[in-house]
């Protein structure tokens, strides 16, 4: 009994040892390896965590269904903390010690410009799950990303704005990476949109009190509306507060807060904010037409029958990056990675989580502001807006 | 004959053993990313050598040395990057401006003891951690600058293995100065305050003067780690600057072994590379790492060399 169970572990093992030997070989048959750094634990755990489940969940689901390219896909990801440092030499262990053939990962934008000299110099694919124009901006021949940029939230935020007839409003942003580059990108293109900022307002990390900005900001003259830029708890009490101030202008918030915890937080003060958002988060609620359907009602069921929890838009970014990683290795034929890459720029029409993806040698991110969708809180839920 | 008791001590002949590892250890670093970890265990091993003076020697404790860290990586990374400056130019001043922030703070905040000078050490940590943070047009903000290249005489400095033998060279040296300088006048001094305030400066010990000192070797021996840190990495985030990596800091110390200086080049080197050796464990990996630290203070409470040499003497005896 003993022996034959033993015979049955070292059995794989001496095949597994056999394969390795002759590598050259049976290439075809080893893992196609994509590596991941993500920050699963830490204070970028909200990002990360989804981020990992996620690529976790399709990766076994593309095994399940016969792999890529004939090959199975095997994850390798290791968590970072969301520290840069950490990252760095983690995306260096990937490339030089487990010798992956593309990477996914840096949950936040420190990650991931720490890691971009790596895999520039290595010659690896590398899908970014970081927010921040920097990351894209100058395009660089090995970087990619999902996620939409704070820009695009300032752009749909402006062009709602234009439409509602708003063309001066007040800033408040809060102190975290996020937010700043937010606020940075929202200076740098409301002239563009005609919009003038009137007041810019910022709080502290740990604030728990925003009436004094808000009062400021309810008393500067021809202010027209209020746009928050903030991630974490900051917004959910700017959201309060503002009630309690009773400022009487249309408030938006960023995508920064388009979690259903920024809900249930900011209480029934929520209602009536609008927002720029993925698709995701109303998947239901999508008209039947609508091309994007499919796919995020897909990833949203799947994710909560494996989970049992609900979906996030920064899953959604995991999504994109291994489908879009996917689709360009069978575009390419090959896990050659300069081939890989090439594939990837010349993405077109792919329908992901966060909006079709067009890629160009220009544009290493490839959405536009179609991707975003114009979300208003009502009764404690996301509507469509517009 | 006459080398080998030279040998036995530790002065000489841990100095040798920490030559001879240096130089033999390329043999078993087959891939870049052993030369990483092998970098930043030398870095991490150069900011302990200069805490356990502080620490180990002189008895006081400082829970803000990241800010020293940071202090200098940000300097050089802003000199270089926004002046333009040349990183050589920029190193010195870096580690300078360290050394001249800890000795003005210093002098007031040296004359606390115990918990005070812990509370003092970390608020001056903190508010390094928060102007790095907030002042983002200058220093990136929470996301972290990029940071040229080191130059050495017009030559640049890349790839792990040309850093490896530099940080190698500036770990050994930061060993040497520590262990001449514990064996001079001044580390009796500091060892006397250690042990009695009262009983020093009845000897004739200034207890501020070489306080301050120890406060200050400590702080430059962080910033030339933290400046080397930034030019080798290209890039850097306010974390490095934060408490959180002070208290790693204080921890590898403690771990080491105080009042030892190869002490702290071991506690460096087993938490630098303990969570890369861990990540296997995937979710446990922070339970192992944490039970691991416990039992090592529960049945090693004076840390790791100073327990296992002493274990040593007495089964040689």
């Amino acid at each position: 009994m003993m022996v034959r169970s033993t015979l049955k572990y070292l059995a794989p093992a001496a095949f597994a040892a056999c394969l390795t030997l002759g590598a050259g070989v049976a290439s075809a048959q080893e893992p196609i390896k994509i590596g991941a750094f993500l920050a699963v634990t830490g204070p970028a755990a909200f990002l990360g965590d989804p981020e990992q489940k996620t690529l976790e969940m399709y990766v076994d689901k593309i095994n399940a269904a016969g792999g890529v390219l004939g090959r199975k896909l095997q994850l390798i990801s290791y968590d970072s903390g969301g520290d840069a440092e950490k990252a760095r030499t983690f995306a260096k262990r990937l490339i030089e010690q487990d010798k992956v053939d593309a990477i996914i990962g840096g949950s936040t934008t420190g990650e991931t410009m720490a890691v971009v000299p790596l895999v520039e110099q290595a010659g690896i694919p590398f899908i970014s799950l970081a927010g921040a124009v920097v990351v894209i901006e100058p395009v660089k021949k090995w970087v990619f990303k999902t996620p939409h940029t704070d820009r695009m939230a300032c752009e749909k935020i402006f062009v709602d704005m234009q439409e509602r007839k708003i063309s001066k409003i007040a800033l408040i942003s809060g102190p975290g990476g996020f937010d700043k580059s937010m606020r940075a990108e929202c200076l740098k293109v409301a002239p563009k949109y005609k919009i003038e900022i009137l007041a810019d307002e910022t709080y502290g990390a740990g604030d728990t009190d925003m009436t004094a900005q808000l009062t400021k900001i309810k008393n500067t003259p021809g202010v027209q509306a209020v746009l928050n830029a903030g991630f974490g708890s900051g917004p959910a009490i700017v959201t309060k507060n503002y009630r309690q101030v009773g400022v009487p202008f249309p408030f938006y918030q960023s995508h920064g807060v388009a979690s259903k915890e920024y809900i249930k937080l900011s209480g029934g003060a929520a209602d009536g904010v609008r927002l720029p958002a993925a698709a995701l988060l109303v998947a239901d609620k999508l008209p039947d037409s609508d091309p994007q359907k499919k796919v995020v009602v897909d990833y949203k069921n799947a994710y909560a029958e494996r989970w049992k929890s609900d979906v996030s838009t920064f899953g959604g970014h995991a999504y994109d990056g291994l489908w879009l990683l996917v689709d360009a290795m069978k575009k390419a034929g090959t896990t050659d990675k300069a081939k890989v890459r090439d594939a990837l720029e010349n993405t077109k029409g792919f329908m992901g989580t966060a909006g079709v993806v067009n890629m160009s040698p220009t544009d290493h991110m490839g959405l536009d502001l179609t991707a975003f969708r114009m979300l208003v809180i009502k009764n404690g839920d996301w509507e469509l807006g517009n | 004959m006459t080398v080998w008791p030279r040998l036995a001590q530790a002065r000489t002949g841990g100095l040798a053993v920490l030559v001879l590892v240096i130089a033999l250890l390329p043999l078993a670093l087959t891939n870049n990313f052993y030369y990483e970890v092998a970098i930043q265990v030398g870095l991490n091993a150069i900011v302990c050598v200069g805490l356990n003076l502080l620490i180990g020697y002189a008895g006081q404790i400082s829970l803000g040395h990241a800010g020293f860290y940071a202090l200098s990586a940000y300097t050089s990374a802003i000199l270089t990057s926004r002046f333009g400056w040349p990183p050589g130019a920029a190193l010195v001043v870096a580690i300078g401006s360290a050394g001249l922030v800890a000795y003005v703070v210093g002098r007031p905040i040296l004359r606390l003891k115990g918990h005070y000078l812990a509370m003092a050490t970390l608020g001056l940590g903190i508010i390094i951690s928060i102007v790095i943070a907030t002042e983002d047009r200058i220093t990136g903000g929470p996301d972290g600058m990029a940071v040229p290249p080191l130059a050495l005489l017009g030559f640049p400095l890349a790839g792990e293995r040309v850093w490896y033998w530099v940080v190698g060279v500036m770990l050994v040296v930061a060993v040497w100065l520590a262990l001449n300088l514990i064996d001079s006048p001044v580390g009796r001094a500091l060892r006397a305050l250690h042990g009695s305030e009262v009983a020093a400066q009845v000897a004739g010990v200034d207890p501020r003067r070489y306080k301050v000192m120890a406060f200050v070797i400590s702080a430059v021996f962080a910033a030339v780690a933290g400046s080397l840190t930034a030019h080798y990495a290209g890039f850097i985030t306010p974390a490095k600057a934060t408490f959180l990596h002070s208290i790693e800091l204080v921890t590898m110390v403690v771990l080491g072994g105080m009042a030892s200086t190869f002490g702290a080049v071991v506690g460096a080197a087993v938490l630098t590379t303990m969570p890369q050796v861990l990540t296997a464990l995937k979710d446990y990996e922070m339970m192992v790492f944490g039970a691991v630290l416990m039992l090592t203070m529960i049945f090693l409470p004076r840390g790791l060399v100073p327990t296992i040499g002493a274990a040593f003497a007495r089964w040689r005896k």
